[in-house]
């Protein structure tokens, strides 16, 4: 184990020591310990699941970081591994998985569809984004991602782990006082419900009896492309046109025309090579 | 019109001379489909089961392949059902097609005919809203009870839907991009009808899957037993570890004996067929990668085909070049293997031999993946294969991993990696397999005599694939109805009798061993066509595709893959399929899942599942 990693700077170890002791905080020890041995959930959704798998092989081998031990069950896991389309039958369960993971936990959206939707983000039972229901740490972009991409967002998530503080309550809040809230797991109604959003369908709903049209966010206009207005090519408007063209832009035209020419010159006499 | 004689053997007729003699036979509920570009017959749908039985039973056509519902509104205004039933013993199809009313959409249900036709009659329900009487469990299966409308009608608008066809005009020319959210007041992908109920928001889906078991309904019956064993219902999934994806099996058990099994899906249907009526018929060719996402190049395969069905009747029409359809034939054969190494692989997961033999097969996966890589540019989602042709050449020089040792990425030459490949990494690995797990012990004892399904249900439930050749059917699309260079090609299909899942097993063994003798074929026909063009005629991002339906099907990994195409509407307008199909292998195999687990145990249907080879992408599309 290399030491160096831990040492403080505030409180200089003598060189001999160095390699024996070190001098460092509670949190450096503790993420250290946490970002060696992150236990995804073995879970797999759609396509980027096979990549996740592809991954743990030995070719990719995430046991290098101390990841190779994937739990069937939420309760022994700290990160999921949101790997594919989340559909609206199958958020479900996934807000029902998250609040069972215990705490601290992470969540990496893999791939396109768990990021944003994807190339799936129209269809109607289409989540178009995990983020919409959970909170995500760690977005990793592809359809699917490389395994060397998900191993990329791996590390970045270590990384977000090494500068978590036991001091700041807003890095890791679960370590505050009492339980932390679960996330409310959404309904299968006509269509997929949050709780959280009650009060909007509420207000739409009145809307909709009144016979108001639902409250939607007008888009800014379409901005038209300028259509450029092509100079006359004859007589005199071209020769004006030529005045006031940038002489740098006409230097680089006549080179042009005099390589075209050279150019029609060469086949010209390739031409008659051959028919001689 | 030929008249049929008496004593003729009528389930040696060809397609014509069976479509003459069910005119004959039904002349007021029988016409001929006489649309631009559509084949088959319209049957009046009073008379519907009579003429499928006849069609099964007198004509032989015993295998329905697809069934699926088309809506024509703005054109004819009405459903129609479309069957596609095939002769188990080989040839072209007898499609017939029943039509109904929009409103009040109701059809007879052939089950009784075809049990095959159980989760696609499903699926038509739940998602265009047409009822069929007669069948033993009409419910969702793909949404859930609740859900608000029938999506896949054509009156029928997503949260985010913003124009019929791609591309949108907002986007192109216009070049503007927005994010759909912000279209919607909620922020999300949801639209509740207008009408809601804010009393009744209440989440009903769960309540209706146990009802259809029939649990808690007669307790008394079910306790009624000799030895008192307790009843448990085990809800397996959707997050499983066995269950190969987010497949969830909610079974009714007597102590450890499975009673009843129902098998729930949708948790990964991402409204492919909608997506692809919005999409350009090349824009769908990524989407397919997205079906079986193991086999991805046979996916294009067969969308490919489909749309060539259709191309080929219009005025200008290049067939795929050979070299093109060597390179096809290739890709497809590479993805068997890949599949086959994977579903074996998983299988024996199922089994108890968690990962180990995954790692030893990965390896070979890894290496055409790496070619795939090179050639198509991604792993898995290959995206490669074009109307009449391929998108790109093989090309000189491709780079990998030499061994998995020292991680070094070396230069290969890539007919040479590909003959290494083929003429001795794959053989070994297959060797090794089969040393090592065809006279297992252990593998024997659990598989033998396990999830037996009979030739006949084989048949009857329209299974396909290693499901349907491991029962001891010889079907097999690439000698059924040849499509590509198969027919030049020597190889055999794979049966076994046995039907159970070890039978399986060794099919998919012996499937490899075929692929890797069709790859040796393949490897010279490389050489010989280096060079040549790999695409007819000049690339086309939105060919002119004609009126019509075609139904391409292949041989994929996983069984018979159909897509079923529909261009109508304006020829002249936008290029978008009307209606776009996908007869997926793995949803249909898992019709008869709840027979052939019954009276096993618990970590049996496990392993039976694992012995279909499904993948969630495909199942629920």
């Amino acid at each position: 184990m290399d030491l160096q990693q831990f040492q403080d700077t505030e409180f200089p170890v003598p060189t001999e020591l160095q390699s024996n002791v070190a001098i460092t905080s509670l949190s450096k020890l503790y993420n250290w310990g946490r970002r060696n041995s992150m236990w995804p959930m073995l879970f797999g959704l759609a396509c980027c699941a096979i990549e996740m798998i592809a991954t743990a092989s030995s070719r990719f081998d995430l046991s290098r970081f101390g990841m190779e031990v994937m739990r069937a069950t939420p309760r022994q896991a700290d990160l999921m591994i949101v790997s594919g389309t989340v559909t609206k039958k199958m958020i479900v369960p996934i807000v029902r998985l998250y609040n069972q993971m215990p705490e601290p936990k992470y969540v990496l959206a893999m791939g396109a569809c768990a990021s944003g939707g994807g190339p799936f983000k129209e269809g109607y039972n289409v989540v178009s984004g995990i983020d919409k229901y959970i909170p995500v740490d760690v977005y990793v972009p592809g359809c699917p991602p490389t395994p060397q991409a998900l191993l990329y967002g791996l590390i970045a998530l270590q990384k977000k782990i090494d500068g978590q503080s036991l001091a700041n309550m807003d890095d890791v809040p679960w370590y505050g006082v009492g339980p932390s809230e679960p996330t409310p797991v959404p309904i299968l109604g006509p269509d997929i419900i949050d709780p959280r959003q009650m009060h909007i369908i509420r207000q739409q709903a009145e809307r909709a009896a009144q016979g108001l049209p639902a409250g939607v966010r007008e888009l800014p206009a379409i901005p038209q492309p300028e259509k450029k207005k092509v100079p006359a090519k004859t007589g005199q408007g071209a020769a004006a046109a030529d005045g006031e063209m940038d002489p740098a832009k006409a230097e680089r035209l006549r080179k042009r025309e005099a390589a075209l020419a050279r150019k029609r010159a060469r086949e010209a006499a390739k031409k008659q090579q051959g028919e001689g | 019109m030929t008249d049929i004689a008496p004593d003729q053997d009528l389930t040696a007729v060809d397609i014509d001379g069976a479509l003459d003699y069910l005119k004959q036979r039904f002349p007021d509920a029988v016409r001929e489909d006489d649309r631009e570009g559509y084949s088959g017959i319209i049957v009046d749908k009073d008379k519907l089961v009579d003429v499928a039985t006849t069609i099964r039973d007198e004509l032989g056509f015993n295998y329905l392949s697809s069934a699926t519902a088309v809506d024509y509104l703005g054109i004819s205004d009405h459903m129609e059902m479309v069957y596609h039933t095939y002769r188990i013993s080989g040839g072209g199809a007898l499609v017939f097609k029943a039509q109904t009313d929009r409103e009040k959409a109701e059809l007879p249900s052939l089950v009784p005919v075809w049990k095959g036709a159980d989760f696609q009659e499903r699926e038509a329900y739940d998602l265009f809203g047409i009822r069929f009487e007669g069948h033993p469990n009409l419910r969702r299966i793909l949404l859930w009870e609740g859900f608000d409308g029938h999506p896949m009608r054509k009156d029928w608008k997503e949260a985010y839907y913003e124009q019929d066809h791609k591309p949108f005009d907002s986007r192109w020319p216009a070049g503007w991009v927005h994010r759909a959210e912000e279209r919607t007041p909620y922020g999300k992908n949801v639209r509740y009808p207008d009408n809601l109920d804010l009393s009744r928001l209440v989440d009903v889906s769960e309540e209706d899957v146990y009802q259809s078991l029939g649990l808690g309904v007669d307790v008394q019956q079910l306790d009624s037993d000799d030895i008192a064993t307790e009843r448990l219902l085990v809800n397996m999934g959707p997050h499983h570890p066995s269950t190969h994806g987010v497949f969830r099996m909610v079974v009714t058990m007597n102590g450890e004996t499975i009673e009843k099994l129902e098998p729930v899906m949708g948790y990964l249907h991402r409204n492919h067929e909608k997506i692809g009526e919005r999409n350009t018929f090349l824009h769908n060719m990524p989407f397919t990668d997205r079906l079986d996402y193991i086999s991805s190049m046979g996916n294009n395969f067969g969308y490919a085909l489909a749309v060539e069905q259709l191309l080929s009747r219009g005025a200008r029409y290049d067939a795929p070049t050979y070299r093109a359809e060597v390179i096809r034939v290739l890709m497809a054969e590479l993805t068997r293997i890949v599949n086959h190494l994977w579903a074996i692989g998983f299988w024996l997961n199922d089994l108890g031999a968690f990962f180990t033999p995954v790692l030893y097969f990965i390896e070979e996966r890894e290496r055409i993946l790496d070619f795939f890589e090179a050639v198509a540019g991604s792993r898995m989602m290959c995206n490669y294969m074009r109307f009449g042709g391929v998108a790109k050449d093989l090309p000189e020089r491709l780079h990998s991993v030499a061994n998995l040792v020292n991680d070094k990425v070396r230069d290969y030459n890539t007919m040479q990696y590909l003959t290494e490949l083929i003429t001795e990494r794959i053989p070994r690995t297959i060797e090794e397999l089969e040393e090592y797990l065809s006279e297992n012990e252990i593998i024997k004892a659990r598989s033998i005599g396990y999830g037996y399904l009979s030739p006949e249900d084989a048949i009857q439930y329209s299974t396909a694939g290693p499901l349907l050749r491991g029962s001891g059917i010889p079907y097999d699309v690439r000698r059924a109805e040849p499509y590509s260079i198969y027919p030049e090609l020597d190889f055999d299909i794979a049966v076994r009798d046995e039907g159970d899942m070890y039978a399986r097993y060794l099919v998919r063994v012996e499937e490899m061993w075929q692929s890797v003798r069709i790859l040796k074929q393949i490897l010279p026909r490389l050489e010989r066509t280096q060079g040549e063009p790999i695409m007819a005629g000049k690339p086309q991002h939105t060919p002119r595709v004609p009126l019509g339906e075609a139904y391409g099907r292949v041989e994929n990994p996983k069984g018979e893959l159909g897509f079923y195409v529909v261009s109508a509407g304006d020829p002249k307008g936008p290029q978008n399929p009307w209606r776009y199909h996908v007869r997926a292998p793995s949803f249909i195999n898992l019709t008869p899942l709840g027979l052939m687990c019954q009276n096993h145990k618990v970590a049996d249907i496990v392993a039976i599942l694992g012995s279909i080879d499904i993948v969630l992408g495909e199942t629920d599309r």
